[in-house]
C-alpha cells in the first residue's frame, strides 16, 4: 500500500504543476458493405469499394476527413505553436491509417506536423481496434506490436503508453501491459472501482510493478463530448470561461492532473464546427494556460510527473461506453458472441494459410466496431448506437458480418482443397 | 363510430382494428353507438350498442361484397342508386347511409361529441352525419383505395373521388402508419397539418391462451425436426400482398439454402398464379398452400413458423406481423408496411428486392443466434403496444374537436 502523505523528500512532487492530460482516440472501421449470401463465394471484396453511402468507407472518410481530422489538426498545431505549454495524445488505429493513406495521405502529414513538434505523443493499442485480448492472447499481441510498427513506421516514434479498445481495461491487462514494459496504461475513471478516490491522480494497477494508471475524468470529458451542444442540458451554453472554472474545481489545492480522454471525431464529427467547439476548445486551452501554474501533460509525462496515490483493484472489465461502462455494447447478446467466437475460431487455421489478404482481411472483421453495430440495446442506449450505427438494424449488421465470414471460411476452404495447408 | 365489420364477422384487420379500439374508448369513458351494414351477434361488445343498418345476414357480406371489395363500384353518386338493391356494394351503402340519416332524425340518438368513420366504405355515412349534426368528422384510414390496388393501377376511380370527398370533408384525418399519411398528402393532396398518425396496436390477452398443436401441420413439423426452418405468411392473395416476389424471393433463397420451406395460409384471387410461379420457379414442393384458415389452423399456421414475411407492396399497417410476434415467430416485414415504423426488432427490405429478402431468409435459417435474438426482441417489444394509447390519442383529439372548444 501506498501512504496517502507522503515522505518529506518526495515533496518536490508537490511542485509539480497542475496538469490536463488530453487524450484523443482517432478510428475509422472498414465496415463491411451490404454482403449477400450471393456474393460469398463468388466476390471476396467485403470493404468496397460500393454504392451505400452509410456504409461507403471511402465517402464516410472524406466527411470526417473534411469536418473533424483537417480542421481539428490545424488547430492542435496552432495551439501547439501559440503555447509552449501545450500538449496532447493520441492513438490513431491502424484500420485508419490505412484509409488516410488510400484517401487522404495530407491528414497524415497532419498528424506528423503534430508529432514532429515533440509535444504530440502516439498512444499504443491494436492495430485493428479489436477485442482480441478476451478471445486470443496471441492475435491481441499481434496486433498491438504491428500497431507499434506502423507507428514507427509513420511517425517514426515509439509509444509507451497502452490504451485498449474502447478504453476497455481490468487487472489482467494491467498485469500484461507492465510486463510487456508499458509505462501507463489509461482506463475508465468509473466510481465503482474509485470508490471515494478521485480520478485526478495517478495509480498504480494492483499486483503490477511499474506501470502506472491514468483514469478518465469522465464527467469533465463528457461536457465536452456528449454535453457540449446538447441544447437540454442545463449548463448550456458551454463557454470556456465555465469550463475552466470547473477543471480548477476539480482539481482543488492538490489534485494533479484531470484526465481529459475522448474520440477525435468529437470536434467536428460528432460535435459540428457551427456549435462553436473549435473556438471553445481554442479558448479553453489559452485560459488554462494563462494561469503559471498550470500546464498539459502527455500520457508518458503525467506517469513519469507523479508517483501513484494509490493501487486501483479492478477485477471486471470497464469501459468507457454507455451508463454501464461495460462491454455489452459489443459482447452483450447472442449475435454478437456468435459473430466473435466463429471469428476467432478461424485464427489458427487463417494464420497457416499466410495468404496475407485472407490474413488481412480476417484481422479487419475483428475490428470492435462489426459487433457494436450488432448491438440490440436499443431502448435505454439506443440514441447513441443509431447514431453510430452505418447499419439498418443490428440484425442486417450481424447478416453481413456473417456472409463475409462465411466467405472467410471458403477461402480457407480453397486453400485445403489446394493443399496450401 | 361507423365501421363495415367486427369481429368474428370480419374478414380482415378493419374489424380486429374496430373491436380493440371501441372496447379501449369504452374503457376510457367513451359511450359508443357503433354502426354495422350487416345484422348478427357479436360476442364481447357489451361496451357499446350496435346498430344494424340492414337485415343482411353477414355471410352475405363475404358472399357477395368483402369488405375490401371496391373494384365492382360503378355508381358514384348516391342518389343514382337504387336503394333496394342490396346484391351491390353501392346499394348497402346507400341503405347504411339512409340508415345514419334517419337515426340522426328520429332522435333515437344524442348528438355525437365525434362522428368517427372508419375507410372508404363508411365515409359518405359520416360526411352526412356531420350535415346533420354538426359534429365534427373524423376519418381514420386503415387502407386507401391505392393499397388495395397493389402496384398494378390505381384502382377505382369512383372510390378515389369518394375517399376524395371523405378526406376534404372531414376535420381530422387519423392514419395508421406514416406510410398511409404519406399517401393521403401526395396522392390526395391533403394538407400534412390536419393528418394525425396513430398506429394500431395489440391486444395479447384476446388472443386467449391456447395450446400449439403440433399435429395441424404434421408434415412441417417432420421438416422442422429434420432441420428445415418454416417461412410463413398469413394473407389475403392479392397483388397489394406483394406475394409474386415473396415466392420469387424463396426460390431465390433456395439457391443457396435447401431447407426452407414456405407456408402460404389464406385464400385469393392469386392463388392460382402463385401456384403456377411456384412450379414455374422449380419450388412446388416446398411451397404450401392451406386455403382460407379460421380458428386452430389460423393459429397454428402462426406457431408452426420460425419466420413470418410481411411481403405487402402497400401495407398501411399490417396486424398480422403483430400477431406473428405474439406467436414467436422472427419477422421480416417490407418497407412498405407501416407496421415496421412501430416494431424495431425485425428486418426490413423493399417488396421487389428478391434477392435481399432472400439474403435474410437464408441468414435466419442459417444462423441460431440470429433467428433466437429477432425472436426474443421483437417478443418483448410488441407487447408495450397497446390499444389503450391508441384510444387515448382519439379521446384527445375529440375533446380538441368538441364544438365550442378553443383549438
Amino acid at each position: 500500500m501506498y501512504a496517502l502523505v507522503r515522505p518529506y523528500e518526495d515533496w518536490g512532487d508537490c511542485m509539480s504543476k497542475r496538469g490536463i492530460a488530453l487524450y484523443l482516440h482517432v478510428h475509422q472501421p472498414w465496415r463491411v458493405r451490404d454482403y449477400t449470401v450471393f456474393d460469398t463465394a463468388e466476390n471476396h471484396d467485403y470493404f468496397g469499394p460500393f454504392s451505400e453511402s452509410h456504409r461507403n468507407n471511402k465517402e464516410i472518410f472524406e466527411k470526417v476527413a473534411n469536418k473533424s481530422y483537417r480542421p481539428m489538426t490545424k488547430l492542435l498545431k496552432e495551439l501547439l505553436d501559440t503555447h509552449p505549454d501545450f500538449k496532447v495524445s493520441l492513438s490513431i488505429t491502424g484500420t485508419l491509417l490505412e484509409q488516410a493513406e488510400q484517401w487522404g495521405p495530407d491528414v497524415i502529414d497532419s498528424f506528423k506536423a503534430l508529432v514532429d513538434t515533440g509535444r504530440c505523443e502516439i498512444v499504443a493499442e491494436t492495430y485493428y481496434h479489436s477485442l482480441a485480448f478476451f478471445y486470443s492472447r496471441s492475435e491481441f499481441e499481434h496486433q498491438v506490436e504491428k500497431h507499434r510498427q506502423k507507428i514507427r513506421d509513420t511517425f517514426g516514434v515509439e509509444t509507451s503508453v497502452f490504451r485498449n479498445t474502447e478504453l476497455s481495461y481490468d487487472n489482467n491487462l494491467a498485469r500484461w501491459a507492465d510486463e510487456f514494459g508499458f509505462k501507463g496504461i489509461l482506463s475508465e475513471g468509473w466510481d465503482p472501482i474509485l470508490g471515494w478516490r478521485s480520478p485526478n491522480y495517478v495509480y498504480k494497477p494492483v499486483g503490477t510493478k511499474n506501470i502506472k494508471l491514468l483514469m478518465k475524468n469522465y464527467r469533465l470529458s463528457d461536457d465536452v463530448a456528449f454535453r457540449f451542444s446538447n441544447r437540454a442540458w442545463e449548463e448550456f451554453p458551454l463557454t470556456a470561461d465555465k469550463y475552466d472554472n470547473w477543471v480548477n474545481a476539480a482539481l482543488g489545492d492538490d489534485g494533479e492532473v484531470i484526465n481529459l480522454f475522448m474520440d477525435f471525431e468529437t470536434f467536428g464529427e460528432n460535435i459540428w464546427e457551427d456549435t462553436g467547439i473549435f473556438n471553445f476548445f481554442r479558448d479553453f486551452v489559452g485560459r488554462w494556460l494563462a494561469n503559471p501554474a498550470n500546464t498539459f501533460y502527455t500520457a508518458s509525462e503525467a506517469c513519469e510527473t507523479f508517483e501513484p496515490a494509490d493501487e486501483i483493484d479492478t477485477p471486471y472489465t470497464t469501459t468507457w461506453a454507455d451508463t454501464e461502462r461495460d462491454l455489452s455494447a459489443w459482447l452483450g447478446n447472442g449475435m454478437q458472441h456468435e459473430a466473435m467466437r466463429h471469428l476467432y475460431d478461424l485464427e489458427g487455421d487463417i494464420l497457416r494459410t499466410k495468404d496475407e489478404a485472407l490474413i488481412s482481411d480476417w484481422r479487419r472483421l475483428t475490428t470492435s466496431d462489426h459487433a457494436y453495430y450488432m448491438c440490440t440495446k436499443y431502448f435505454t442506449d439506443g440514441d447513441v448506437h443509431a447514431y453510430f450505427s452505418p447499419y439498418e438494424s443490428p440484425y442486417d449488421a450481424f447478416l453481413y458480418f456473417i456472409n463475409a465470414l462465411r466467405d472467410v471460411r471458403f477461402r480457407l476452404y480453397e486453400h485445403h482443397r489446394h493443399g496450401d495447408l | 363510430m361507423l365501421g363495415w365489420e367486427l369481429p368474428p364477422h370480419n374478414s380482415g384487420g378493419l374489424g380486429v382494428a374496430c373491436y380493440h379500439l371501441s372496447k379501449a374508448l369504452a374503457q376510457q369513458g367513451a359511450s359508443i353507438d357503433f354502426v354495422l351494414p350487416y345484422d348478427a351477434h357479436h360476442p364481447g361488445t357489451e361496451y357499446m350498442t350496435i346498430h344494424a343498418a340492414t337485415s343482411l345476414n353477414p355471410i352475405h357480406k363475404f358472399g357477395i361484397m368483402g369488405a375490401y371489395d371496391s373494384k365492382s363500384v360503378a355508381e358514384q353518386d348516391l342518389d343514382k342508386v337504387d336503394m333496394r338493391d342490396l346484391q351491390t356494394m353501392r346499394g348497402v351503402q346507400k341503405r347504411y347511409v339512409t340508415f345514419v340519416e334517419r337515426m340522426i332524425k328520429s332522435k333515437k340518438i344524442d348528438v355525437p361529441d365525434a362522428i368517427h368513420a372508419h375507410d372508404w366504405l363508411t365515409m359518405e355515412a359520416g360526411m352526412r352525419a356531420k350535415q346533420l349534426t354538426d359534429a365534427p368528422l373524423i376519418v381514420h384510414v386503415h387502407a386507401t383505395e391505392f393499397d388495395r390496388a397493389g402496384s398494378f393501377g390505381s384502382g377505382n376511380p369512383i372510390v378515389h373521388e369518394i375517399e376524395y370527398q371523405g378526406l376534404m370533408m372531414a376535420d381530422r384525418i387519423i392514419a395508421v402508419s406514416g406510410i398511409t399519411k404519406n399517401i393521403i398528402i401526395h396522392r390526395y393532396g391533403i394538407p400534412a397539418d390536419k393528418i394525425e398518425v396513430v398506429h394500431n396496436a395489440i391486444d395479447p390477452s384476446s388472443m386467449g391462451t391456447y395450446d400449439y398443436d403440433g399435429r395441424t401441420y404434421r408434415y412441417l413439423e417432420s421438416l422442422r425436426r429434420e432441420g428445415y426452418t418454416v417461412v410463413s405468411t398469413v394473407t389475403r392473395f392479392t397483388a397489394q400482398k406483394g406475394l409474386t416476389q415473396l415466392v420469387k424471393g424463396m426460390a431465390r433463397a433456395c439457391e443457396r439454402y435447401d431447407k426452407l420451406v414456405l407456408l402460404l395460409a389464406g385464400d385469393g384471387e392469386q392463388r392460382d398464379e402463385l401456384i403456377a410461379l411456384t412450379a414455374e420457379l422449380g419450388i412446388s414442393d416446398k411451397v404450401f398452400f392451406t386455403g382460407f384458415v379460421r380458428g386452430k389452423q389460423w393459429r397454428d399456421a402462426y406457431s408452426v413458423a420460425d419466420v413470418f414475411v410481411m411481403s405487402s407492396v402497400s401495407e398501411p399497417f399490417g396486424l398480422t406481423a403483430l400477431e406473428a410476434a405474439h406467436y414467436g415467430s422472427a419477422l421480416i416485414i417490407s418497407k412498405q408496411s407501416g407496421v415496421g415504423e412501430v416494431l424495431k426488432s425485425i428486418m426490413r427490405y423493399d417488396f421487389w428486392d428478391t434477392d435481399k429478402l432472400a439474403d435474410q431468409l437464408v441468414g435466419i435459417a442459417t444462423s441460431p443466434a440470429l433467428s433466437h435474438q429477432l425472436r426474443d426482441d421483437v417478443k418483448r417489444e410488441y407487447a408495450r403496444l397497446s390499444w389503450h394509447d391508441v384510444a387515448r390519442k382519439c379521446m384527445h383529439l375529440y375533446d380538441r374537436m368538441k364544438i365550442g372548444a378553443t383549438a
